[in-house]
């Protein structure tokens, strides 16, 4: 082609004089000075390759459909229960950075000595191991630093991991992937639609008739101690917009029997100088919370 | 047909030496898995680029749902997990893609520092590995914010704490990577653009770089 020799050419380049032609191509190195049956790559090798690409992918299939990617439920700044927990292969730094000698007062060296230095070593590894020799029993320094890195980095990961879980257990916390997984099965086991979370906590609802004399009544009922002063929740559910789906009667059966982890409060409410009409105007008030259209 | 545009094409841009200078390259014995079982440590690196192909696609699928801003992002990938069909299994295949791909580049990583093959002359090539390491840890950290769910944000706010305890650059990187002084909606588009478009850009360079040396030196020879 460019190099036009071929007179039979039907488009005829003009060819950039600086450049010289090479006087050699450029062989990819061959292996005939190894012992032993090598072979090419394209088909031969590629397809026992292939073979191993697909043991590799079913099991990875498998992986998938056997395991959903977890989903807990929507960022909520104002959290303050959730345990924090990066990816798996970021728990030796995490861990790292628990230890005594690496936070607090010598947080630089957590973060960014031995870090720097690990990392730093593994990126300029071929300038620090210079000699020739290549079996790793003959390079003792350097195996035996690589194996204790490893070892760190396994023992880091594993302990943070078991701390993480001690940590679950000591709060009684179920993670939040679980635990929206689990109310998806007991819905589609009810036969219900899957229920979405992403409403949750993002729109905010406004109250309706805020004046109203309930919400005195609510706070000397302890409501509010659990749903939040705004209503929006807190350790109970939010309140706003509660009459999209239950009625003012249903309401009342929440407060007389408690639903869940709610106590019933009927007593609670009277206790504290509520009357009947009261405790009806509540349910009243908040069977009339719905959202905005 | 089919040869006949082969041909035409060749004639003019001479393709065949570029294919045929990947396709028939000798893969010597002593990396054989057919030939020596224990060869099949040499697979590493090729899985790695399978896996990480796996990545991109499905990554590319992901985005023709994802959203990324902090009122939708969780919507639209719940949406994406319940509802869009095999939504649950092209989600699933990027969430622990991620993972597996660590671990093959672990694996491979391991495999050329205990047959020495980073030696000369393929400190280089070593180099450019260890950055690509650095590329998919970045990936892994900026896609685990994505799905904007407790776990994932409080993560990343860890995770900016601890870069903002580096003396000096913390304050500047936290506030680079925020996008401002809180974890909030320019984080989320931030590391949306870094986990989509720079850090990909990056990672194909360096793996360009990473093949082009390989093909060039060759394999390292038997121990």
């Amino acid at each position: 082609m460019a190099h036009g020799h071929n007179s039979k050419e039907k488009v005829v380049y003009v060819g950039d004089s600086r450049i010289r032609k090479r006087s050699e191509i450029a062989t990819p190195p061959d292996y005939t000075s190894y012992p032993g049956k090598s072979e090419a790559f394209i088909p031969n090798f590629l397809l026992k390759e292939w073979m191993v690409g697909c043991v590799m992918l079913v099991g990875f299939l498998v992986l998938t459909i056997s395991e959903p990617a977890p989903l807990g439920y929507p960022a909520d700044p104002t959290n303050a229960s959730f345990i924090p927990v990066p990816d798996w292969y970021f728990l030796f730094l995490y861990q790292l950075l628990k230890m005594p000698y690496a936070s607090g007062d010598f947080v630089v060296l957590g973060v960014v000595g031995i870090p720097g230095v690990l990392f730093g070593a593994l990126l300029l590894a071929p300038f620090l191991d210079r000699g020739k020799e290549r079996r790793f029993y003959r390079r003792p320094i350097a195996s035996s630093l690589m194996f204790l890195s490893l070892i760190g980095v396994i023992y880091l990961t594993v302990t943070s991991w078991m701390g993480y879980e001690d940590e679950l257990k000591l709060t009684g916390t179920t993670p939040e992937h679980i635990v929206r997984e689990e109310e998806a099965r007991e819905r589609a086991l009810e036969g219900l639609p899957p229920k979405s979370n992403a409403a949750k906590g993002t729109v905010e609802v406004a109250l309706v008739a805020p004046d109203d004399p309930a919400m005195e009544s609510m706070k000397t009922a302890t409501c509010l101690s659990c749903h939040g002063t705004d209503l929006k929740g807190q350790v109970g559910p939010s309140l706003r917009g509660i009459g999209d789906t239950l009625t003012q009667d249903d309401i009342l059966g929440v407060i007389k029997n408690g639903k869940g982890n709610m106590p019933a409060m009927y007593d609670t409410a009277k206790s504290s100088g509520l009357s009947d009409e009261q405790i009806t105007g509540i349910a009243a008030w908040l069977a009339k919370q719905k959202k905005a259209q | 047909m089919a040869k006949g545009i082969y041909n035409w094409i060749d004639e003019r841009l001479d393709i065949t030496p570029m294919w045929r200078d990947v396709a028939d390259h000798e893969v010597p014995e002593h990396v054989n898995p057919a030939h020596h079982f224990s060869a099949f440590v040499y697979c590493f690196g090729g899985l790695t680029f399978f896996i990480t192909v796996i990545q991109i696609l499905s990554g590319m699928f992901l985005t023709m749902y994802y959203v990324p801003d902090i009122i939708n992002a969780y919507a639209s990938v719940e949406f994406l997990q319940t509802k869009v069909a095999f939504g649950q299994i092209v989600r699933g295949m990027h969430h622990w893609g991620a993972s597996l791909v660590i671990v093959m580049m672990f694996l491979h990583t391991l495999r050329v520092f205990f047959t020495g093959s980073y030696k000369a002359p393929r400190e280089m090539n070593w180099v450019v590995g260890v950055l690509i390491l650095f590329v998919m840890l970045g990936l892994g950290f900026t896609g685990y914010l994505l799905p904007w769910d407790n776990k994932a944000y409080f993560a990343t706010k860890v995770g900016m704490q601890i870069a903002d305890s580096v003396p000096v650059i913390g304050p500047y990187v936290k506030e680079f990577l925020q996008g401002g002084t809180i974890v909030g909606a320019q984080t989320l588009t931030r590391f949306f653009a870094l986990h989509v478009f720079f850090l990909p850009a990056g990672l194909l360079a360096l793996l360009g770089g990473h093949f082009f040396m390989i093909r060039k030196q060759g394999i390292s020879g038997p121990l």
